[in-house]
């Protein structure tokens, strides 16, 4: 099966600062891939490099085998369409309703009337759980997991294949956030989502992910869950082992079994 | 062709094409409005060719679905109904009916409910006017009694981004006005031969009015926006609340500062904008009218009365305190996004203007009355 993501040798330097000295990730139709990484080890450079918001000084990017790093604005604006993002604050338009938000994408690419783009854009609100009072509310109005819920909703506005989550669930209470997560799994398995999430959290890890890639020391190591956790490396085994990890992790294996 | 209708012995049958996806939205959603629908009968929703199928094809085909519905068409699917609509379905809950009722009431409800919520508004609007100042006025009090509450820096800080850069865009249109004003003056004037009356004229009409009043509508343009927008954006950051937490006054420290720094900083302006413009006409003076440098002085002692320049200076520090006020309370109001930041900025600039100029006109009558 060939890679829905490809990344080679990726470089990415701010000044004399180097992020990424040369960097691979691979991500498969159908996983659900989480980014790990210390604070300013480069994951949100990484996914701005992915989503072609920012040129690296080296190396590639393909998503579905089309080059991104290389594209021309209008190769780039088809290759946009084919994935969604969630942002770390929402990123929400604050002078639009949930629903102009969610229309807007749509609007953008499509002809049509009012009624199909408020029917679009009401199923997909509903879909991710919010209720049709949400509809007409501004983002100011919501709280933070709605916030996040209302982002999903525009993310999926155009029928993506693949879908990035930034920090998901970062500032939700561990209800919310599960729910959330839960939220992710169900629509990545009715919609045959290919999901990649940049996370701290390790619930969200061991909730939704199939695979993991960590960044250290400017490369990315990557493999399922449990050849991450059996690594070598000492910041891995930090991050995993270490004292905030052990109430998470229980037993080390079998966190595959959950239900969306 | 995305929908094809075909008439069969039990009832209609509705063909869907290929591609059903987000791609051809717009097709999809024009064969929707033109396939033919029966009122009635039967019919067969057949999606045995359909290759691809996401969302928003599936939203389209389960409008189809329920337009047939409610037409009281019985609807079967060949060879069977998708997945996808399913988990559409169960998003969006098998909703009753009677949405009608819910638009009929609200558009009699609409120009009613716009009134009380403009009215509520208004009186908001003017509690908030008139907390913001007795907030703003108990912290000029307590930062006029205590020098650390003055907060220094800060205030030199304002003065030097309202006063010291306004400098040249100030010096440039005090000459230029002035200029203007000697050249019409100097035009009329010379029908009766009294050239030398230019330069009462700009004397005048630059100490008294036009000096002070181009200074503070400039710096309510500059300034005025800048303080909306500053305080604005720090409201839209929580930065405002974090003060507040921090057991930091916000009026203090945010708004008394730029208050007083607009006080201190807009009569120095004026008093630049009054020598730019005596020099302007000066210049002009000796090059329409022949009336050398010490001629344009000593007629300019002449013509100068002991108030004339104090009265238009006096107005510096009131035009100062109304545009900083303004701005820094509108910028206050920003809350929720980003767009109330650009109204509510919009609304400083304008209402600080409009405020200057009739202060300007009130200061005219009073100055009048007082026969200075």
């Amino acid at each position: 099966m060939e890679p829905i993501i490809s990344v080679r040798g990726v470089v990415n330097r701010f000044g004399s600062q180097v992020v990424h000295a040369g960097l691979d990730m691979e991500v498969m139709p159908g996983e659900v891939f989480g980014i790990v990484g210390g604070s300013g080890s480069g994951k949100s450079v990484l996914l701005r490099t992915i989503l072609g918001l920012q040129r690296p000084a080296a190396g590639t990017v393909r998503i579905e085998g089309r080059e991104v790093t290389e594209a021309s604005p209008s190769e780039l604006a088809g290759i946009k369409r084919r994935y969604g993002v969630t942002f770390q604050h929402g990123a929400l338009f604050t002078s639009l309703t949930v629903a102009q938000n969610v229309e807007l994408p749509i609007a953008e690419y499509h002809q049509v009337g009012e009624a199909t783009l408020r029917g679009l854009a009401e199923m997909r609100i509903r879909m991710v759980g919010l209720g049709a009072d949400a509809l007409d509310k501004y983002p100011s109005q919501l709280s933070g997991g709605m916030v996040k819920r209302a982002a999903l909703a525009r993310a999926l506005a155009l029928d993506p294949a693949l879908l990035f989550l930034d920090e998901p669930t970062s500032g939700l209470d561990p209800i919310s956030a599960a729910a959330f997560d839960q939220l992710v799994l169900y629509l990545q398995r009715s919609l045959r989502l290919t999901v990649v999430m940049i996370t701290h959290d390790l619930d969200t890890i061991f909730r939704t992910c199939n695979r993991l890639g960590v960044i250290v020391d400017g490369r990315m190591i990557s493999g399922s869950l449990e050849e991450i956790i059996r690594s070598e490396h000492p910041w891995i085994r930090q991050y995993f082992h270490g004292e905030r990890a052990r109430h998470t992790l229980g037993p080390p294996t079998g966190s595959e079994d959950l239900h969306g | 062709m995305y929908l094809e209708t075909r008439q069969e012995t039990v009832g209609i049958r509705l063909r869907a094409g290929r591609s059903w996806t987000v791609d051809r939205l717009g097709l999809l959603e024009r064969a929707l409005v033109q396939a033919g629908l029966p009122a009635g009968g039967k019919a067969v929703i057949d999606v045995t060719a359909v290759e691809a199928l996401d969302l928003s094809g599936a939203w389209v085909l389960r409008s189809l679905e329920h337009r047939l519905l409610s037409r009281g068409v019985e609807v079967d699917w060949a060879p069977a109904r998708p997945e996808l609509l399913g988990f559409i379905d169960e998003a969006l809950g098998r909703e009753a009916e009677g949405e009608e009722d819910e638009t009929t009431r609200r558009l009699m409800a609409i120009p009613l409910e716009r009134l009380g919520i403009f009215t509520v508004g208004l009186g908001a609007d003017v509690r908030q006017h008139l907390a913001a100042l007795g907030e703003l006025t108990l912290a000029l009090g307590r930062a006029l009694s205590s020098l650390r509450r003055l907060r220094l820096p800060s205030l030199i800080r304002q003065v030097h981004e309202t006063g010291v850069t306004a400098i040249p865009i100030v010096a440039l249109i005090a000459f230029l006005i002035s200029v203007i004003v000697a050249y019409i003056g100097a035009q009329q004037l010379r029908q009766f031969g009294g050239e030398i009356f230019v330069v009462d004229l700009v004397t005048i009409a630059v100490l008294r009015e036009l000096g002070v009043l181009l200074t503070a509508i400039i710096v309510a343009g500059r300034s005025g926006s800048a303080f909306a927008a500053e305080l604005g954006v720090m409201k839209l950051n929580e930065e405002v609340d974090a003060l507040r937490a921090i057991g930091i006054d916000p009026v203090e420290v945010l708004v008394a500062p730029r208050v007083l720094g607009l006080v201190v900083a807009l009569p120095l302006l004026t008093v630049l904008a009054d020598f730019m413009g005596l020099a302007g006409g000066a210049l002009l003076s000796w090059a329409l009218v022949d009336i050398t440098f010490t001629q344009y002085a000593d007629r300019v002692a002449e013509s100068l009365s002991t108030t004339t320049f104090w009265v238009g200076l006096i107005k510096a520090p009131v035009f100062a305190f109304a545009i900083a006020m303004i701005g820094t309370l509108r910028g206050m109001q920003v809350r929720g996004s980003s767009r109330e930041l650009g109204r509510l900025t919009t609304v400083a600039v304008v209402e600080s203007i409009f405020v200057v100029i009739f202060l300007d006109a009130a200061f005219a009558v009073l100055f009048m009355e007082l026969d200075i």
